[in-house]
């Protein structure tokens, strides 16, 4: 993918649609396509986060391992999200699994790049901690609701 | 209100129940089970979304939505949660056994209105087995409709209702069902997470579309946050509303909700003739 069909698809995720072009194109610079397999592992708990996702296509499933008892879905993302913010701070070790659910597509950023780019960058930095924030946000409303049990 | 009056022409009094008995009883879920009982005339009929009172004798009656084929004239079905005495009662009925049935009362879901548009059906819990009639009426009549969508929410993987069904549906190309669960287990391969999560695997067109929802009314509140932010139109927005209905024909005043009664003009609401009551918190 050249690095004008990746920002074409920035424009269209949703997560960095709010971003300025000149924060696209640098952006777009690090970002590589990636794919995974029905079952594939993104992310496994405990080891470096050493990568950040974004979904254009397909389904991921966030969740923890309960030893015997195999694994435990906590939430599924879909297009238009983003796996993980462990790469954004210490000790950048993912708090939780995240595998595919069926074929996914999406970009991929290597997260100690990333995290350069927010050193070198502080705008760019604060664009994107805003957008993360945003996304962390939804998902506490979303984890607070459902700790309401309201179908119970 | 008139058309709510005529329906109770198919009893001698709308207070006056009729006996019958239990045809098939099942279980759906834990605590969620479904009676089959037998309808109290030859022509009794109902509209989706609307109600029964059943009584059980001696302990007391309670209001339950029809859940059944409104086509299928020969069984009346009610999905049940056993959540209070009457419920309980109502479990541990048998087949054979005989209990009171008052009925059809309340209004019903648009679905004249709805012909022509997306239908987007949205249901929580135990919210899904009033929009059953629903479903069964747009896959009768598939070709009066757009796109037809069911989200539906479930506390756990052993709470959904109607596998098998959903399984079906699922399998259709002409209706796009989204199933998720609040909490997942290894056996949970669908999604986890709210409802309002399932938006993003849909496709419908917000400008014509009639949303339908039911379910716990903070689940309704989020939905209806999405339809909104979509832009589908306040009057194209309905809702199911359950009070504590006692007499179902608006004479005892339990069930009111601003100047309506639940079960006399709703419990199908449309969102922009309620909004200014739905939010209001109570002490």
């Amino acid at each position: 993918m050249t690095d004008l069909a990746i920002l074409g698809t920035f424009a269209s995720h949703a997560f960095l649609e709010a971003l300025s072009e000149q924060h696209r194109v640098r952006l777009a610079s690090g970002a590589k396509p990636f794919r995974a397999a029905p079952g594939e592992c993104l992310a496994r708990e405990g080891e470096p986060a050493h990568a950040f996702y974004l979904i254009q296509s397909g389904h991921v499933s966030i969740g923890t391992h309960l030893g015997k008892g195999g694994a435990a879905p906590i939430q599924t993302l879909g297009p238009g999200d983003v796996v993980g913010w462990s790469w954004l701070l210490p000790p950048y070790q993912w708090q939780f699994d995240a595998r595919a659910t069926d074929s996914v597509q999406g970009l991929v950023f290597d997260a100690a790049w990333l995290r350069d780019q927010c050193e070198q960058d502080h705008e760019l930095g604060y664009h994107l901690l805003k957008q993360l924030l945003t996304v962390v946000s939804g998902r506490l409303a979303a984890y607070r609701i459902q700790q309401l049990d309201i179908y119970k | 209100m008139t058309a709510n009056l005529q329906a109770h022409k198919q009893s001698s009094s709308p207070l006056l129940p009729d006996v019958v008995h239990i045809r098939e009883r099942w279980s759906e879920a834990p605590g969620v089970f479904t009676l089959a009982v037998e309808p109290p005339s030859a022509g009794w009929t109902f509209r989706p979304g609307q109600f029964n009172m059943l009584y059980v004798f001696g302990v007391g009656e309670a209001a339950i939505s029809l859940s059944g084929d409104p086509a299928e004239r020969g069984t009346i079905i009610h999905t049940i949660r056993n959540v209070g005495s009457v419920t309980g009662a109502l479990d541990r009925l048998q087949v054979g056994d005989a209990l009171g049935i008052r009925g059809p009362f309340g209004s019903s879901w648009p679905l004249d209105e709805a012909r022509g548009h997306d239908v987007v059906m949205v249901a929580g819990g135990i919210g899904l087995p009033p929009l059953r009639p629903v479903i069964y009426h747009l896959l009768r009549r598939r070709s009066d409709f757009g796109r037809i969508l069911l989200l539906y929410g479930a506390r756990t993987p052993a709470d959904v209702l109607y596998g098998d069904e959903l399984e079906q549906w699922r399998k259709r190309e002409d209706f796009q069902v989204q199933v998720t669960v609040d909490r997942g287990d290894p056996s949970w391969h669908g999604p986890v997470g709210l409802v309002t999560e399932l938006f993003s695997r849909c496709v419908f067109e917000p400008s014509r579309t009639v949303a339908l929802m039911c379910g716990p009314e903070v689940m309704m509140r989020f939905t209806l946050r999405e339809f909104l932010k979509r832009h589908v139109t306040e009057d194209r927005l309905f809702l199911s509303l359950e009070r504590n209905m006692q007499c179902a024909v608006g004479f005892c005043g339990h069930c009111q909700f601003g100047p309506s009664f639940v079960c006399m003009d709703g419990p199908v609401f449309r969102y922009d003739r309620i909004k200014l009551f739905f939010n209001v918190r109570e002490a």
